[in-house]
């Protein structure tokens, strides 16, 4: 099991200019990003959504690189999202899934059948150019860079240790210093759309 | 061509809309109301087809594509609409993504009495959602669909088209 932001700060050594869609991961992650303009920290807008949005961003702006940051809670709301990526076969689309086998937000309890799925191999057989899977934050350190060298559509499954949250959602630490609005409205900025 | 033909909306009309408003981007989900376009959009080279499998996996898709710069066009059935309440609140709501939805309206009828509760709800779903929506019966209602996407872009918000085909026989 990783510590999410930890591997977070590998993967940021590696970033360049990517559009990070940083999903669960996104609480970690602005604080480790410094080029917030090409952050899309939404926090949670509907679950489950997540790889279709930055599918749609992909598809949007081939000429960007775009790296999620989802998670295996959004992932089995969803799956079905895994063929439409694998038919459309972003070449510049990067999907990292957080995997902590629970639904941390609402006090742990776990996902169906969390321990033993391969959500790898279910993003292969769906037809994803290349899957990865790892559980220690030293294989991913080694293959992180080749990885993201490649061309997309990339899925890699990542353990994590579960950051468990059980107080009342409005007692929560406040992480997000933009609304979902404002967010959009700076990457197109950045991108010189809007 | 008989009357029946003559009525109804032609696949080429609606093409021509999605063209003229500058779509990009067809997420679909195929529906018995507006089958008669897949050939047509599959042949024209301005516009991506992205099929899914879920119907509210297209809000979020559509979200991306617009927050990206392009132009979506959420194309499903009313059944898969009201599957979709989350995603258009969180995703197309939430995130002010001004998209048509193009709305197969399943079980639709103007003759006699509604026999099908997907029909029923439709519309009251759009109005718990404050989704304004035109009503689209046949060729003569095609320029409602630009009126649509004006709407959209001037509103920052989901507009919904209803395609109310009752004559093709597929419901």
């Amino acid at each position: 099991m990783m510590d999410t932001a930890e591997m977070l700060k590998v993967y940021n050594r590696y970033r360049g200019d990517a559009i990070v869609v940083p999903g669960r991961g996104g609480r970690h992650w602005v604080k480790i990003s410094s080029r917030r303009g090409r952050d899309v920290e939404l926090g949670d807008p509907a679950m489950g959504g997540h790889a279709s949005f930055a599918m749609g961003l992909a598809l949007a702006q081939p000429g960007e690189k775009i790296v999620l940051f989802d998670s295996e809670g959004d992932i089995q709301m969803g799956m079905g999202v895994l063929v439409t990526i694998a038919e459309q076969q972003p070449k510049n689309f990067y999907h990292f899934m957080l995997d902590n086998e629970c639904y941390a937000t609402t006090g742990g309890q776990p996902v169906p059948h969390a321990k033993t799925i391969a959500y790898d191999a279910i993003a292969r057989a769906c037809g994803y150019a290349r899957t990865y899977a790892y559980d220690n934050h030293e294989t991913f350190s080694i293959n992180v860079e080749r990885i993201l060298g490649e061309p997309g559509p990339v899925f890699v499954a990542l353990k994590v240790r579960a950051d468990i949250e059980n107080k009342p959602i409005g007692s929560r630490v406040k992480w997000r210093t933009r609304s979902q609005v404002q967010v959009v409205q700076d990457l197109k900025k950045e991108l010189g759309i809007g | 061509m008989s009357d029946i033909q003559k009525a109804s909306l032609s696949p080429e009309t609606v093409l021509a809309e999605m063209k003229k408003n500058g779509v990009t981007h067809v997420v679909w989900l195929p529906d018995s109301e507006t089958n008669w376009l897949y050939l047509l959009m599959k042949a024209e080279p301005s516009l991506t087809l992205v099929g899914v499998n879920r119907e509210g996996l297209a809000f979020s898709a559509a979200a991306g594509i617009s927050a990206g710069g392009r132009t979506p066009l959420i194309l499903i059935q009313n059944t898969g609409l009201m599957e979709s309440g989350d995603s258009l609140r969180g995703w197309a709501l939430g995130l002010q993504i001004p998209v048509v939805l193009m709305v197969g309206y399943r079980g639709w009828t103007r003759h006699g009495v509604n026999t099908d509760t997907a029909a029923t709800y439709t519309e009251r779903f759009l109005n718990a959602f404050g989704i304004n929506y035109y009503l689209v019966e046949d060729g003569a209602d095609a320029s409602r669909i630009s009126i649509a996407f004006e709407e959209a872009r001037k509103t920052k918000r989901p507009v919904a088209v209803l395609v109310a085909d009752e004559y093709h026989g597929f419901n």
